[in-house]
Protein backbone atom coordinates (compact mmCIF):
# COMPACT_ATOMS: atom_id res chain seq x y z
CA UNK A 1 0.00 0.00 0.00
CA UNK A 2 1.25 3.45 -0.92
CA UNK A 3 0.52 6.24 1.51
CA UNK A 4 -1.03 9.29 -0.18
CA UNK A 5 -1.02 12.76 1.32
CA UNK A 6 -3.48 15.14 -0.36
CA UNK A 7 -3.55 18.95 -0.41
CA UNK A 8 -6.03 20.91 1.72
CA UNK A 9 -7.40 22.58 -1.43
CA UNK A 10 -8.60 19.19 -2.73
CA UNK A 11 -10.25 17.43 0.17
CA UNK A 12 -13.16 19.89 0.76
CA UNK A 13 -14.33 19.22 -2.81
CA UNK A 14 -15.25 15.58 -2.10
CA UNK A 15 -17.34 14.21 0.73
CA UNK A 16 -15.18 12.38 3.30
CA UNK A 17 -12.04 12.46 1.19
CA UNK A 18 -9.26 12.38 3.83
CA UNK A 19 -5.94 14.22 3.75
CA UNK A 20 -4.10 10.89 4.17
CA UNK A 21 -5.17 7.61 2.55
CA UNK A 22 -3.58 4.24 1.68
CA UNK A 23 -4.07 2.89 -1.87
CA UNK A 24 -2.95 -0.21 -3.76
CA UNK A 25 -1.32 1.06 -6.95
CA UNK A 26 1.74 0.45 -9.12
CA UNK A 27 2.09 4.03 -10.40
CA UNK A 28 1.03 7.57 -9.51
CA UNK A 29 -1.52 7.39 -12.31
CA UNK A 30 -3.05 4.24 -10.85
CA UNK A 31 -3.16 5.79 -7.41
CA UNK A 32 -5.14 8.73 -8.78
CA UNK A 33 -7.43 6.30 -10.58
CA UNK A 34 -8.11 4.43 -7.32
CA UNK A 35 -9.15 7.72 -5.74
CA UNK A 36 -11.25 8.61 -8.76
CA UNK A 37 -13.16 5.33 -8.55
CA UNK A 38 -14.25 6.13 -5.03
CA UNK A 39 -14.56 9.91 -5.41
CA UNK A 40 -15.50 10.58 -9.06
CA UNK A 41 -13.95 13.79 -10.31
CA UNK A 42 -10.70 13.63 -8.35
CA UNK A 43 -8.77 12.94 -11.56
CA UNK A 44 -10.12 16.13 -13.17
CA UNK A 45 -8.91 18.16 -10.21
CA UNK A 46 -5.37 16.79 -10.40
CA UNK A 47 -4.90 16.12 -14.13
CA UNK A 48 -5.58 18.08 -17.27
CA UNK A 49 -5.99 17.01 -20.87
CA UNK A 50 -3.45 14.44 -21.94
CA UNK A 51 -3.67 13.37 -19.21
CA UNK A 52 -0.89 15.28 -17.52
CA UNK A 53 -0.61 16.63 -14.00
CA UNK A 54 -2.07 20.13 -13.83
CA UNK A 55 0.56 22.87 -14.01
CA UNK A 56 0.34 23.81 -10.32
CA UNK A 57 -0.05 20.27 -8.95
CA UNK A 58 3.25 18.66 -7.98
CA UNK A 59 3.68 15.04 -6.92
CA UNK A 60 6.60 13.66 -4.93
CA UNK A 61 7.24 9.94 -4.39
CA UNK A 62 9.45 9.30 -1.42
CA UNK A 63 10.44 12.98 -1.60
CA UNK A 64 11.53 12.81 -5.26
CA UNK A 65 9.64 14.82 -7.90
CA UNK A 66 7.37 12.41 -9.80
CA UNK A 67 5.07 12.18 -12.80
CA UNK A 68 2.00 10.13 -13.60
CA UNK A 69 4.10 7.17 -14.74
CA UNK A 70 6.38 7.09 -11.69
CA UNK A 71 6.38 3.63 -10.11
CA UNK A 72 5.27 3.14 -6.53
CA UNK A 73 6.80 0.71 -4.05
CA UNK A 74 4.82 -1.19 -1.47
CA UNK A 75 5.47 1.44 1.21
CA UNK A 76 5.93 4.53 -0.95
CA UNK A 77 4.90 7.87 0.44
CA UNK A 78 3.17 10.02 -2.19
CA UNK A 79 2.81 13.73 -1.49
CA UNK A 80 0.42 15.63 -3.74
CA UNK A 81 1.18 19.33 -3.38
CA UNK A 82 -0.78 22.32 -4.61
CA UNK A 83 2.05 24.65 -5.60
CA UNK A 84 2.64 27.83 -3.66
CA UNK A 85 1.03 30.19 -6.15
CA UNK A 86 -1.75 32.73 -6.35
CA UNK A 87 -2.45 35.50 -3.86
CA UNK B 1 -43.55 39.16 -1.13
CA UNK B 2 -40.90 38.23 -3.70
CA UNK B 3 -37.35 37.68 -2.59
CA UNK B 4 -34.57 39.50 -4.44
CA UNK B 5 -31.34 37.55 -4.61
CA UNK B 6 -28.01 38.88 -5.86
CA UNK B 7 -25.32 36.44 -6.92
CA UNK B 8 -21.86 37.96 -6.74
CA UNK B 9 -18.98 36.10 -8.36
CA UNK B 10 -15.60 37.19 -7.01
CA UNK B 11 -11.94 36.36 -7.19
CA UNK B 12 -12.39 34.46 -3.90
CA UNK B 13 -15.70 32.65 -4.14
CA UNK B 14 -19.39 33.33 -4.63
CA UNK B 15 -21.47 35.53 -2.32
CA UNK B 16 -25.25 35.76 -2.02
CA UNK B 17 -27.06 38.96 -0.99
CA UNK B 18 -30.76 38.80 -0.17
CA UNK B 19 -33.52 41.36 0.23
CA UNK B 20 -37.26 41.65 -0.23
CA UNK B 21 -38.99 43.49 -3.08
CA UNK B 22 -38.23 46.85 -1.41
CA UNK B 23 -34.53 46.16 -2.02
CA UNK B 24 -33.42 48.49 0.80
CA UNK B 25 -31.96 46.12 3.40
CA UNK B 26 -29.59 43.37 2.32
CA UNK B 27 -28.12 40.39 4.10
CA UNK B 28 -25.00 38.72 2.79
CA UNK B 29 -23.94 35.07 2.90
CA UNK B 30 -20.72 33.47 1.73
CA UNK B 31 -18.07 33.01 0.56
CA UNK B 32 -19.13 29.83 -1.19
CA UNK B 33 -17.46 27.49 -3.67
CA UNK B 34 -14.39 26.98 -1.47
CA UNK B 35 -13.04 30.37 -2.43
CA UNK B 36 -12.55 29.42 -6.08
CA UNK B 37 -12.44 32.31 -8.57
CA UNK B 38 -15.99 32.67 -9.90
CA UNK B 39 -16.40 34.25 -13.32
CA UNK B 40 -20.18 34.11 -13.64
CA UNK B 41 -22.88 32.95 -11.22
CA UNK B 42 -26.48 32.58 -12.43
CA UNK B 43 -29.92 31.48 -11.22
CA UNK B 44 -31.98 29.02 -13.25
CA UNK B 45 -35.59 30.11 -12.80
CA UNK B 46 -36.91 26.75 -14.00
CA UNK B 47 -35.13 24.56 -11.47
CA UNK B 48 -34.32 27.13 -8.81
CA UNK B 49 -30.67 26.04 -8.84
CA UNK B 50 -27.68 28.35 -8.72
CA UNK B 51 -24.69 27.73 -10.96
CA UNK B 52 -21.23 29.28 -10.75
CA UNK B 53 -18.58 29.10 -13.46
CA UNK B 54 -15.20 28.68 -11.88
CA UNK B 55 -11.55 28.05 -12.58
CA UNK B 56 -9.03 27.27 -9.88
CA UNK B 57 -5.33 27.92 -10.51
CA UNK B 58 -4.62 24.51 -9.00
CA UNK B 59 -7.60 22.33 -9.80
CA UNK B 60 -8.87 23.50 -13.19
CA UNK B 61 -12.23 24.62 -14.50
CA UNK B 62 -15.68 23.49 -13.43
CA UNK B 63 -19.21 24.53 -12.62
CA UNK B 64 -20.53 24.66 -9.07
CA UNK B 65 -24.21 23.89 -8.46
CA UNK B 66 -26.37 24.74 -5.49
CA UNK B 67 -29.95 23.38 -5.30
CA UNK B 68 -30.80 25.45 -2.19
CA UNK B 69 -29.89 29.09 -2.96
CA UNK B 70 -26.32 28.68 -1.87
CA UNK B 71 -26.57 26.66 1.33
CA UNK B 72 -24.80 23.67 -0.23
CA UNK B 73 -22.67 23.41 -3.36
CA UNK B 74 -21.19 20.65 -5.48
CA UNK B 75 -18.58 20.93 -8.23
CA UNK B 76 -18.56 19.06 -11.52
CA UNK B 77 -16.55 19.14 -14.69
CA UNK B 78 -17.29 15.74 -16.23
CA UNK B 79 -17.15 16.26 -19.99
CA UNK B 80 -15.95 19.85 -19.70
CA UNK B 81 -12.84 19.39 -21.81
CA UNK B 82 -11.79 19.30 -25.43
CA UNK B 83 -10.58 16.15 -27.19
CA UNK B 84 -6.82 16.05 -27.44
CA UNK B 85 -7.04 15.75 -31.22
CA UNK B 86 -8.68 19.13 -31.81
CA UNK B 87 -5.78 21.00 -30.24
CA UNK B 88 -7.85 23.14 -27.88
CA UNK B 89 -7.32 23.44 -24.14
CA UNK B 90 -10.11 24.41 -21.78
CA UNK B 91 -8.68 26.88 -19.28
CA UNK B 92 -11.86 28.34 -17.87
CA UNK B 93 -15.63 28.46 -18.06
CA UNK B 94 -16.32 32.11 -18.74
CA UNK B 95 -20.11 32.45 -18.94
CA UNK B 96 -23.27 30.50 -18.15
CA UNK B 97 -26.76 30.61 -19.64
CA UNK B 98 -29.68 28.65 -18.17
CA UNK B 99 -32.51 28.26 -20.68
CA UNK B 100 -35.22 25.73 -21.53
CA UNK B 101 -33.89 23.07 -19.18
CA UNK B 102 -30.38 23.40 -20.54
CA UNK B 103 -27.31 24.90 -18.98
CA UNK B 104 -24.93 26.33 -21.58
CA UNK B 105 -21.32 27.17 -20.82
CA UNK B 106 -19.09 29.42 -22.88
CA UNK B 107 -15.49 28.34 -22.55
CA UNK B 108 -11.94 29.49 -23.08
CA UNK B 109 -10.59 28.37 -25.58
CA UNK B 110 -13.73 29.35 -27.47
CA UNK B 111 -16.42 26.69 -27.42
CA UNK B 112 -19.91 25.97 -26.13
CA UNK B 113 -20.78 23.10 -23.82
CA UNK B 114 -24.22 21.92 -22.72
CA UNK B 115 -25.52 20.13 -19.65
CA UNK B 116 -29.02 18.68 -19.50
CA UNK B 117 -28.66 17.16 -16.03
CA UNK B 118 -28.04 20.20 -13.86
CA UNK B 119 -24.31 20.47 -14.58
CA UNK B 120 -23.43 16.90 -13.53
CA UNK B 121 -22.21 16.02 -17.05
CA UNK B 122 -21.35 18.13 -20.07
CA UNK B 123 -21.25 17.69 -23.84
CA UNK B 124 -19.38 19.85 -26.34
CA UNK B 125 -21.86 21.51 -28.73
CA UNK B 126 -19.69 23.69 -30.95
CA UNK B 127 -16.25 25.18 -31.46
CA UNK B 128 -17.58 27.34 -34.32
CA UNK B 129 -15.57 25.46 -36.91
CA UNK B 130 -15.27 26.92 -40.37
CA UNK B 131 -16.13 30.50 -39.46
CA UNK B 132 -13.93 33.37 -40.61
CA UNK B 133 -11.40 34.03 -37.86
CA UNK B 134 -11.80 30.58 -36.29
CA UNK B 135 -8.18 29.57 -36.86
CA UNK B 136 -6.81 32.95 -35.72
CA UNK B 137 -8.69 33.09 -32.43
CA UNK B 138 -7.25 29.71 -31.47
CA UNK B 139 -3.71 30.52 -32.68
CA UNK B 140 -1.43 30.56 -29.60
CA UNK B 141 0.73 33.24 -31.24
CA UNK B 142 -2.23 35.61 -31.57
CA UNK B 143 -3.46 35.53 -27.97
CA UNK B 144 -3.60 38.74 -25.94
CA UNK B 145 -2.78 38.63 -22.20
CA UNK B 146 -5.01 35.84 -20.97
CA UNK B 147 -6.66 33.98 -23.81
CA UNK B 148 -9.53 34.56 -26.18
CA UNK B 149 -12.67 32.74 -25.23
CA UNK B 150 -16.41 32.65 -25.68
CA UNK B 151 -17.78 34.52 -22.67
CA UNK B 152 -21.45 34.93 -23.59
CA UNK B 153 -24.35 33.02 -25.13
CA UNK B 154 -27.55 35.03 -25.58
CA UNK B 155 -30.69 32.93 -26.16
CA UNK B 156 -33.72 34.09 -28.12
CA UNK B 157 -36.59 33.88 -25.61
CA UNK B 158 -39.15 32.60 -28.14
CA UNK B 159 -37.04 30.56 -30.55
CA UNK B 160 -35.34 27.70 -28.69
CA UNK B 161 -32.83 26.92 -31.47
CA UNK B 162 -31.65 30.52 -31.90
CA UNK B 163 -28.67 31.97 -30.04
CA UNK B 164 -26.01 34.63 -30.39
CA UNK B 165 -22.49 33.92 -29.14
CA UNK B 166 -19.68 36.40 -28.48
CA UNK B 167 -16.11 35.41 -29.33
CA UNK B 168 -13.66 37.81 -27.69
CA UNK B 169 -11.88 40.00 -30.20
CA UNK B 170 -13.81 38.59 -33.17
CA UNK B 171 -17.45 39.48 -32.72
CA UNK B 172 -20.96 38.09 -32.63
CA UNK B 173 -22.10 34.91 -34.35
CA UNK B 174 -25.70 33.75 -34.67
CA UNK B 175 -27.07 30.24 -34.92
CA UNK B 176 -30.70 29.47 -35.77
CA UNK B 177 -30.28 25.69 -35.89
CA UNK B 178 -29.20 24.92 -32.34
CA UNK B 179 -25.45 25.39 -32.77
CA UNK B 180 -25.12 23.41 -36.02
CA UNK B 181 -24.21 26.42 -38.20
CA UNK B 182 -23.27 30.04 -37.58
CA UNK B 183 -23.23 33.43 -39.30
CA UNK B 184 -21.21 36.52 -38.35
CA UNK B 185 -23.41 39.43 -37.18
CA UNK B 186 -21.01 42.36 -37.10
CA UNK B 187 -22.07 44.58 -39.99
CA UNK B 188 -21.77 48.27 -39.13
CA UNK B 189 -19.49 47.83 -36.13
CA UNK B 190 -16.34 49.90 -35.77
CA UNK B 191 -12.83 48.55 -35.27
CA UNK B 192 -9.92 50.90 -34.58
CA UNK B 193 -7.46 48.48 -36.14
CA UNK B 194 -6.95 46.94 -39.59
CA UNK B 195 -9.16 43.97 -40.43
CA UNK B 196 -8.15 41.07 -42.65
CA UNK B 197 -11.81 40.18 -43.13
CA UNK B 198 -14.50 42.83 -42.62
CA UNK B 199 -16.92 40.21 -41.29
CA UNK B 200 -14.91 39.60 -38.11
CA UNK B 201 -12.36 41.28 -35.84
CA UNK B 202 -14.69 43.31 -33.60
CA UNK B 203 -14.25 43.37 -29.86
CA UNK B 204 -17.72 42.87 -28.39
CA UNK B 205 -17.69 43.24 -24.62
CA UNK B 206 -21.38 42.78 -23.78
CA UNK B 207 -24.49 41.92 -25.81
CA UNK B 208 -28.02 42.35 -24.43
CA UNK B 209 -31.56 42.17 -25.80
CA UNK B 210 -34.41 44.63 -25.36
CA UNK B 211 -37.81 43.27 -24.29
CA UNK B 212 -39.20 43.39 -27.82
CA UNK B 213 -36.62 40.81 -29.03
CA UNK B 214 -35.59 42.56 -32.27
CA UNK B 215 -33.48 45.23 -30.68
CA UNK B 216 -30.02 44.37 -29.42
CA UNK B 217 -27.53 46.63 -27.72
CA UNK B 218 -23.83 46.12 -27.28
CA UNK B 219 -20.94 47.69 -25.44
CA UNK B 220 -17.99 47.26 -27.73
CA UNK B 221 -14.30 48.02 -27.21
CA UNK B 222 -15.01 50.70 -29.82
CA UNK B 223 -18.25 52.34 -28.81
CA UNK B 224 -21.88 51.66 -27.97
CA UNK B 225 -24.02 50.16 -30.71
CA UNK B 226 -27.66 49.33 -31.36
CA UNK B 227 -29.26 46.91 -33.76
CA UNK B 228 -32.94 47.16 -34.68
CA UNK B 229 -32.89 43.99 -36.79
CA UNK B 230 -31.66 41.38 -34.33
CA UNK B 231 -28.01 41.87 -35.12
CA UNK B 232 -28.17 41.96 -38.93
CA UNK B 233 -26.77 45.51 -38.84
CA UNK B 234 -25.46 47.88 -36.20
CA UNK B 235 -25.57 51.65 -35.62
CA UNK B 236 -23.16 53.42 -33.29
CA UNK B 237 -24.80 55.35 -30.42
CA UNK B 238 -21.73 56.48 -28.48
CA UNK B 239 -22.28 60.25 -28.85
CA UNK B 240 -23.07 61.83 -25.49
CA UNK B 241 -21.12 59.30 -23.41
CA UNK B 242 -17.82 60.26 -21.71
CA UNK B 243 -15.96 57.32 -23.26
CA UNK B 244 -16.51 54.86 -26.05
CA UNK B 245 -15.10 52.09 -23.86
CA UNK B 246 -16.63 49.95 -21.14
CA UNK B 247 -17.60 46.40 -20.40
CA UNK B 248 -20.97 46.17 -18.69
CA UNK B 249 -24.43 46.87 -20.10
CA UNK B 250 -28.05 45.99 -19.35
CA UNK B 251 -31.35 46.54 -21.15
CA UNK B 252 -34.46 47.70 -19.32
CA UNK B 253 -36.80 44.70 -18.98
CA UNK B 254 -39.98 46.64 -19.87
CA UNK B 255 -38.89 49.51 -22.14
CA UNK B 256 -37.21 48.83 -25.47
CA UNK B 257 -35.65 52.30 -25.60
CA UNK B 258 -33.96 52.22 -22.18
CA UNK B 259 -30.51 50.84 -21.71
CA UNK B 260 -27.67 51.30 -19.18
CA UNK B 261 -23.88 51.27 -19.50
CA UNK B 262 -20.85 52.04 -17.34
CA UNK B 263 -18.28 53.93 -19.44
CA UNK B 264 -14.63 53.43 -18.45
CA UNK B 265 -11.33 54.97 -19.43
CA UNK B 266 -10.02 52.92 -22.35
CA UNK B 267 -6.34 52.82 -21.36
CA UNK B 268 -4.66 50.52 -18.92
CA UNK B 269 -6.69 51.82 -15.99
CA UNK B 270 -10.12 50.89 -17.29
CA UNK B 271 -11.79 52.68 -14.38
CA UNK B 272 -14.66 55.16 -14.29
CA UNK B 273 -13.42 58.51 -15.67
CA UNK B 274 -11.94 61.13 -13.31
CA UNK B 275 -12.46 58.97 -10.23
CA UNK B 276 -16.18 59.77 -10.27
CA UNK B 277 -18.55 56.82 -10.30
CA UNK B 278 -21.55 56.85 -12.61
CA UNK B 279 -23.93 54.68 -14.56
CA UNK B 280 -25.25 56.13 -17.81
CA UNK B 281 -28.77 55.65 -19.17
CA UNK B 282 -30.51 56.29 -22.43
CA UNK B 283 -34.31 56.43 -22.64
CA UNK B 284 -34.41 57.05 -26.37
CA UNK B 285 -32.40 54.12 -27.71
CA UNK B 286 -29.11 55.99 -27.62
CA UNK B 287 -30.03 59.44 -29.02
CA UNK B 288 -29.31 61.06 -25.63
CA UNK B 289 -27.65 59.86 -22.42
CA UNK B 290 -28.08 60.78 -18.75
CA UNK B 291 -25.42 60.48 -16.07
CA UNK B 292 -26.75 58.73 -12.95
CA UNK B 293 -24.51 59.28 -9.94
CA UNK B 294 -26.71 60.17 -6.94
CA UNK B 295 -25.31 58.24 -4.01
CA UNK B 296 -22.23 57.04 -5.88
CA UNK B 297 -18.75 58.23 -4.79
CA UNK B 298 -17.61 61.33 -6.69
CA UNK B 299 -14.04 61.71 -5.43
CA UNK B 300 -11.09 59.34 -5.77
CA UNK B 301 -13.33 56.45 -6.79
CA UNK B 302 -11.25 54.49 -9.28
CA UNK B 303 -13.78 51.73 -9.88
CA UNK B 304 -13.78 49.16 -12.64
CA UNK B 305 -16.78 47.04 -13.63
CA UNK B 306 -16.40 43.97 -15.82
CA UNK B 307 -18.67 42.56 -18.55
CA UNK B 308 -20.94 40.64 -16.16
CA UNK B 309 -20.66 43.20 -13.38
CA UNK B 310 -23.97 45.06 -13.99
CA UNK B 311 -27.43 43.54 -13.53
CA UNK B 312 -31.06 44.67 -13.64
CA UNK B 313 -34.01 42.94 -12.04
CA UNK B 314 -37.45 42.29 -13.54
CA UNK B 315 -39.66 44.15 -11.05
CA UNK B 316 -42.06 46.87 -12.26
CA UNK B 317 -39.59 49.57 -11.20
CA UNK B 318 -36.42 47.66 -11.99
CA UNK B 319 -33.50 47.68 -9.59
CA UNK B 320 -29.93 47.94 -10.83
CA UNK B 321 -26.81 46.47 -9.26
CA UNK B 322 -23.13 46.65 -10.06
CA UNK B 323 -20.04 45.14 -8.52
CA UNK B 324 -16.55 46.59 -8.79
CA UNK B 325 -13.01 45.40 -9.22
CA UNK B 326 -12.39 46.74 -5.72
CA UNK B 327 -15.14 44.70 -4.07
CA UNK B 328 -18.05 47.10 -3.62
CA UNK B 329 -21.63 46.34 -4.64
CA UNK B 330 -23.89 49.32 -5.37
CA UNK B 331 -27.66 49.02 -5.73
CA UNK B 332 -30.50 51.21 -6.97
CA UNK B 333 -34.15 50.43 -6.33
CA UNK B 334 -35.43 53.25 -8.56
CA UNK B 335 -34.11 52.51 -12.03
CA UNK B 336 -30.74 54.13 -11.35
CA UNK B 337 -31.94 57.50 -9.99
CA UNK B 338 -30.27 56.91 -6.61
CA UNK B 339 -27.73 54.42 -5.35
CA UNK B 340 -26.46 52.93 -2.11
CA UNK B 341 -23.48 50.76 -1.29
CA UNK B 342 -24.73 47.37 -0.08
CA UNK B 343 -21.37 45.55 0.22
CA UNK B 344 -18.01 47.18 0.76
CA UNK B 345 -15.20 44.74 1.30
CA UNK B 346 -15.61 41.79 -1.04
CA UNK B 347 -12.82 40.37 -3.18
CA UNK B 348 -12.57 41.70 -6.74
CA UNK B 349 -15.95 41.18 -8.41
CA UNK B 350 -16.30 39.52 -11.81
CA UNK B 351 -20.06 39.12 -12.01
CA UNK B 352 -23.36 40.26 -10.54
CA UNK B 353 -26.66 38.63 -11.44
CA UNK B 354 -30.07 39.16 -9.86
CA UNK B 355 -33.05 36.86 -9.45
CA UNK B 356 -36.55 37.74 -8.25
CA UNK B 357 -37.95 34.64 -6.59
CA UNK B 358 -41.67 34.45 -5.79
Amino acid sequence: MAELHLPPTLTPLFRELPRRIDVEAATVDEAIERLNERWPGVRDRLCGQGPVLRPHINVYVDRERAGLDTALEERSRVDVIAAISGG
Amino acid sequence: MPQTVLLVGTRKGCFVLESDADRRDWKMRGPYCEGWPIYHAVHDPASGALYAAAASEWHGAGVWRSPDLGETWELSSEGLSYDDDNGLKLSKVAGLTAVNGRLLAGAEAAGIFESRDGSETWTLLSTLDGLPGRESWNDPDKQPPGHLGLPAILPHPDEPSRFWAVVQGYGIFETTDDFASWSPRNRGLRADWPLENPEVGYCVHKLVMSPDRDRLYQQNHCGMHRSDDAGQSWTEITEGLPSDFGFAAVAHPHDRDTFYVIPLDPGHGRCMPEGRAAVWRTRDAGSTWQRLDSGLPQHDAHLGVLREGLAIDSLDAPGLYFGTSTGQVFASADEGESWSEIASYLPAIASVEVAVIE
